[in-house]
């Protein structure tokens, strides 16, 4: 980059007097993209006065693969392996998402037993989630014991899921009304085990860092976010209830049976770093919570559906796939030619960042007509210049740590 | 009429709009394009909407007109949801920017930019967010292709420099 290009890179820069003895010559620095504390390939122009960050400009796009052009090339059914690709340390919560969208346009009715896995899945996966924030944010503020902790969970998490849809990550398990297949019995025990022993082992984790002098003095009152700029910069999910807002879709606005589950929102008091880290440990312990309750009912629920049969939009029994010509045809059919009615519709779901929507628009046609994806993670980075203004470059860490994004999910 | 439009109905008064019913039951008002900017800054001031969701565009080609822009807004104090349309045509694809009364909206506004071409007037800082810079397209609008066009361009200009800037040095 040459000198003038660095000046002339945001209109929104403001000028400095270059004979300015106290102001001098300010230092633009080029975090990224390929930082590891930038948790994927986000570039952040900085300019410095001092150590005190004056300037920051979020670049993103690094991570472009116009998954929404896709969506509307590839046809309904066969945008779901692509969802998994956004935010991808919680591929299932982003199928269940991206599905409930589509069924709310085509109005699928999900068994009650498909729900409750699907909720069983969407809070296995904000563990898995947090688990990634917990470990990379501790990695990059010099705590590295936490890191192999965090993935020593998620790798449990990772065999669960394994053995229940034969892949550990990028998982397509969710379809139009239900999920692909019931969890069987092994899997069940699989998940008693690790939900069981799992506050346990956040206790360690947490023991290491709450009470860590470091760590606190590294996130205690930086990038402190009022209630208020949460709400006009579109800040969701943890951050803004980190700032002491009692906000959660899956209380306020409820899907897939929400409401009937018992389980707390834990809000933080002033809205800096350390608020938004307790925030996020306490949602993993009501995230177990809500997963044990859902493992319950689905023993009390054992062999029925979990896909609606709506031979529109459903994909039929691959069993009878193999049997039937009829079958085939409608298997045939939903994968290539799936149409969804004419109109538009946007779901939006609790992810572990925020409020993941779906804004779905079709004309009738097999094509998709527009897919948008609100990603709470561009929301997110756009929160990085608000909280790192006028701080020094080293808290830049502990705020990107805490915002908590996922770049498949921003750039798309 | 559900207590979101009574309470959309008093903070509108005075500005044309329309409610349609859309398939998701959302409330979803339709309002000309000069009146957009007034219309948000009512619902923002009056109807206690805190926070905008996402903006975007529909991109109907080749129906005319062809754009329609796509606002959700979201209460907190009332936990509900409001979407805004607007349309606008091929030759004049221009709207008020609302960045003045949710800042978040920026890249919201950016990344439409990007994709549609919508040139959003009053914008601090109007840039492309995803596409590189010196792109020439927009990529989400219906007549470009999926595979794009001339995708290696770009790289062949970049290198095109770096061997001058290159040659230069030397």
């Amino acid at each position: 980059m040459s000198k003038t290009q660095v000046y002339e890179y945001s209109r929104t820069m403001p000028a400095v007097d270059q004979d300015d003895p106290v102001q001098g010559e300010p230092m633009m620095v080029n975090m990224g993209p390929q930082h590891p504390a930038t948790h994927g390939v986000l570039r952040l122009v900085v300019r410095l006065d001092g150590e005190t960050m004056d300037f920051i400009d979020p670049d993103v796009g690094f991570l472009h693969r116009g998954k929404e052009k896709t969506c509307e090339t590839l046809g309904w059914h066969r945008f779901f392996p692509h969802t998994d690709r956004l935010d991808y340390v919680q591929p299932l919560l982003n199928n269940i998402a991206y599905a409930l969208a589509c069924e709310k346009l085509a109005g699928i009715a999900v068994p009650e037993r498909g729900q409750v896995i699907r909720v069983l899945l969407m809070e296995i996966s904000r563990i898995a989630a947090h688990l990634i924030y917990i470990g990379t944010t501790s990695i990059d503020l010099g705590a590295v014991t936490n890191f192999f902790y965090a993935f020593e969970q998620r790798e449990l998490i990772y065999s669960i899921l394994d053995a229940y849809t034969g892949h550990r990550m990028n998982n397509t398990y969710v379809r139009f009304g239900g999920v692909y297949a019931d969890v069987e019995e092994n899997v069940e025990v699989m998940l008693e085990k690790f939900l069981d022993d799992f506050p346990e082992k956040l206790q360690v984790l947490e023991r290491l860092l709450t009470g860590n002098r470091i760590w606190y003095g590294r996130n205690r009152d930086v990038g402190v976010l009022s209630k208020e700029d949460a709400m006009a910069w579109s800040l969701t999910g943890p951050n803004l209830r980190g700032s002491g807002f009692d906000w959660d879709l899956r209380k306020q606005q409820p899907y897939c049976g929400y409401e009937t589950y018992e389980f707390d929102v834990p809000v933080g008091t002033i809205g800096d770093c350390f608020d938004r880290y307790l925030v996020r440990m306490e949602e993993m312990r009501q995230s177990c919570r809500i997963a044990k309750q859902a493992l319950d009912r689905l023993k009390k629920t054992r062999g029925a559906e979990v896909l609606a049969e709506d031979r529109r939009y459903v994909l039929p029994p691959k069993a009878e796939v193999h049997r039937s010509m009829e079958e085939l045809i409608f298997q045939f059919k939903v994968v290539t030619d799936l149409r969804l009615p004419k109109g538009e519709a946007y779901h939006a779901v609790e992810s572990s960042k925020g409020e993941l929507g779906f804004y779905v628009c079709s004309d009738g046609t097999s094509n998709p007509l527009r897919c948008h994806i609100r990603a709470p993670g561009l929301m997110n980075v756009q929160g990085i210049p608000l909280l790192g203004k006028g701080r020094l470059l080293s808290d830049m860490v502990a705020i990107i740590g805490s915002l908590d994004f996922v770049m498949g999910e921003v750039d798309r | 009429m559900t207590t979101t439009q009574v309470r959309i109905v008093t903070a509108l008064e005075g500005v044309a709009h329309q409610f349609v019913q859309p398939r998701d039951g959302m409330t979803t008002l339709e309002v000309a394009r000069l009146d957009l900017h007034e219309v948000c800054k009512r619902l923002k001031e009056r109807a206690g909407f805190e926070t905008n969701t996402f903006v975007t565009a529909v991109d109907h080609y080749p129906a005319t007109p062809r754009f329609e822009m796509s606002y959700q807004f979201l209460s907190y104090a009332n936990n509900d949801r409001v979407r805004v349309h607007t349309r606008l045509s091929e030759e004049e694809p221009r709207v008020a920017t609302i960045t003045d009364l949710w800042p978040g909206t920026s890249f919201s506004e950016r990344e439409c930019y990007d994709m549609f071409g919508i040139l959003f007037e009053g914008h601090p800082d109007l840039r492309r967010l995803l596409m590189p810079q010196e792109y020439e397209h927009f990529p989400l609008r219906k007549d470009f292709p999926h595979q794009g066009i001339e995708p290696d361009k770009l790289y062949r200009t970049w290198d095109k420099q770096r061997r001058k800037d290159w040659n230069a040095a030397t």
